[in-house]
């Protein structure tokens, strides 16, 4: 099949989620719910389809960061939540909210995206001295527990138990009760960001031999890691200050789809926003059918897909890692 | 005419290289040569413009190199270094593509073009779909070198292209890099094999602990006295049915 055959295919998928996202649910919404006057039609289109939209584009976004990271750090581990972009977007965000800036609100995503883009600039840092996927994976430790200490610390001082209780919740991510609203803040910055990246798509190619060929090739390193910083602090702060900590997205789909495409960094960028999409798309559909009255979060369900699968890799990796 | 003047780099109180002068002459192969630590790849890196000099200059036809862009640079100088990662198990047409980078125009009729000719000219066309991972050590320094054929460089800066190679594929690689210098392309390459170099290199430059001890005609800086005193081994001149062949000698220290 043809690249863009594949591709085309992935849209095909990702379109039939959004279509199984509007009608799953604890109540089941048959097509012709939507007809006039039917009140099911106000759960699929004031309810179902912003909260399938967001999934689609917080999908599309953390699997297109899996793809540009690993692409940059050459290392098939990379994820924003494994390498500590999300956990410290996660910080500025709490840190919004326990400021009294809200929940879900432009403050919020500012601040997450601080915190993303001073993540990436460490990392970077690292980068700059070729640094092996162990020690790209070890910093991410570091931040994520980092980032996870100050979090808890900025809960423990909430003013009010109902201000802590927000932010746990908030924390674990999900796209409950997300609507118009949430989409209406991360759409523009998610599409922002991705804009971004799919411009330095050639220069991640480059890097595939190393620094020293890429810069020989043209490549200005400085200038890409300072646009891949802004393009990633854009998406994954627009995602998390929307929804919380969603793990493992951008670690899963492009290893699923380097087979299918090839491991050329920049070939995988759009397939992968793709299947980021299909992949939490179709996880959300899933959680909200969990029985009983409340629903599996979503980022319980991704770490609970995720870190088996997180742990395969590293099994698979392990002789090149030691 | 790629040049170097006065060049000085120091690292953490160690000089690597000290007032080094060179010239690189277009359609000329020109063999840098000495010891281990002699500041080789770093004279090689400071030519590429990879690496400013704390001192000195790198001059590309009398204008400073580091007044130029990355991307004007790159379509000026085609660098090969050692042994370069494969991070991602792409297919060798890809790889090559990448020497296109510079121009931005892989996916156009030029760039295709440029990148075939290059395929071809390593005769690596029937490998073009392998994936770069699967190829011997041969293949890959052919398809290393095409990536940088494909950018057609005025200036090839290649660092120590032959460690890898069987002696085959040595004699091989240096005839291909001679046809390209016959193209006008100026060639320069950080080399161990001091015999191969002196038999296929015009000009060489030889470097002991940062210093440029001789440059010229390789006839007279890879002769025996020279070598001899840089090395610390003997080196002598076999006549044979190929011509004289230069030969090294165990001399004390050595046994």
């Amino acid at each position: 099949m043809s690249r863009a055959g594949k591709i085309a295919l992935l849209a095909f998928g990702v379109a039939l989620a959004l279509f199984f996202a509007l009608l799953a649910g604890k109540v089941w919404v048959p097509l012709w719910g939507m007809a006039q006057g039917d009140p099911r039609g106000i759960i699929m289109m004031e309810l179902r389809l912003p909260r399938a939209l967001l999934a689609l584009t917080i999908g599309a976004g953390l699997g297109l960061s899996g793809a540009a990271l690993q692409g940059y750090t050459r290392n098939p581990l990379a994820d924003p939540a494994i390498l500590g972009i999300s956990a410290l977007a996660a910080l500025g965000a709490v840190a919004a909210i326990f400021l009294g800036l809200g929940v879900s609100t432009g403050a919020v995503a500012a601040f997450a995206m601080a915190g993303a883009a001073l993540a990436v600039l460490l990392l970077g840092l690292l980068a700059g001295r070729s640094a092996s996927a162990v020690a790209f994976v070890l910093a991410g430790t570091v931040l994520s527990s980092l980032a996870g200490a100050l979090t808890a610390l900025l809960i423990t001082l909430a003013p009010s138990p109902f201000a802590s209780s927000e932010i746990i919740t908030w924390l674990m991510g999900a796209l409950t009760d997300r609507g118009w609203t949430e989409l209406r803040i991360a759409a523009p910055l998610v599409l922002a960001g991705a804009a971004l990246l799919l411009t330095q798509a050639r220069a991640l190619d480059a890097l595939t031999l190393g620094e020293a060929v890429a810069r020989s090739l043209g490549v200005d390193l400085g200038r890409l890691q300072l646009l891949l910083a802004v393009a990633l602090a854009l998406i994954v702060g627009g995602s998390v200050a929307v929804t919380g900590i969603v793990g493992f997205v951008g670690l899963i789909v492009p290893h699923m789809l380097r087979p299918w495409f090839g491991a050329e960094p920049s070939r995988l960028l759009v397939p992968s926003a793709l299947g980021g999409a299909l992949l939490v798309l179709v996880a959300d559909s899933l959680v909200r059918l969990t029985p009983g009255a409340g629903e599996l979060r979503l980022g319980v369900a991704m770490a609970l897909i995720g870190a088996p699968f997180f742990f395969a890799l590293l099994v698979r990796y392990r002789r090149e890692l030691a | 005419m790629l040049a170097a003047e006065a060049l000085t780099v120091s690292i953490g109180g160690k000089t690597l290289l000290e007032e080094v002068d060179a010239q690189l002459a277009p359609g000329r192969i020109t063999a840098i040569v000495g010891p281990n630590g002699a500041g080789k790849s770093t004279l090689l890196s400071c030519l590429a413009g990879l690496r400013a000099p704390d001192r000195g200059w790198v001059l590309l036809d009398g204008a400073p190199l580091d007044a130029l862009g990355p991307r004007a640079k790159a379509k000026c100088i085609g660098f090969l270094p050692q042994d370069a990662p494969l991070h991602w198990n792409i297919a060798v047409r890809p790889l090559v593509a990448l020497g296109r980078f510079a121009h931005g125009d892989a996916a156009s009729m030029v760039g295709h073009a440029a990148i075939e000719r290059a395929l071809d000219e390593m005769a690596m066309a029937p490998f073009a779909d392998r994936l770069a991972g699967t190829l011997s050590g041969g293949e890959r320094a052919r398809a290393m070198l095409a990536r940088v054929l494909a950018g057609e460089p005025d200036w090839i800066l290649a660092d120590e292209p032959l460690a890898a190679l069987d002696i085959a594929h040595r004699y091989a690689l240096m005839a291909e890099l001679r046809a390209v210098a016959a193209r006008g392309v100026g060639v320069a390459i950080v080399v161990h094999d001091l015999a191969l170099a002196a038999r296929f290199a015009d000009e060489a430059l030889l470097l002991d602990n940062g210093r440029l001890v001789a440059s010229g005609p390789v006839g007279e800086v890879l002769a025996p006295e020279p070598l001899g005193r840089v090395f610390g081994v003997g080196f002598t001149l076999a006549e044979t049915e190929a011509g004289p062949v230069l030969v090294s000698l165990p001399r004390p220290p050595f046994p």
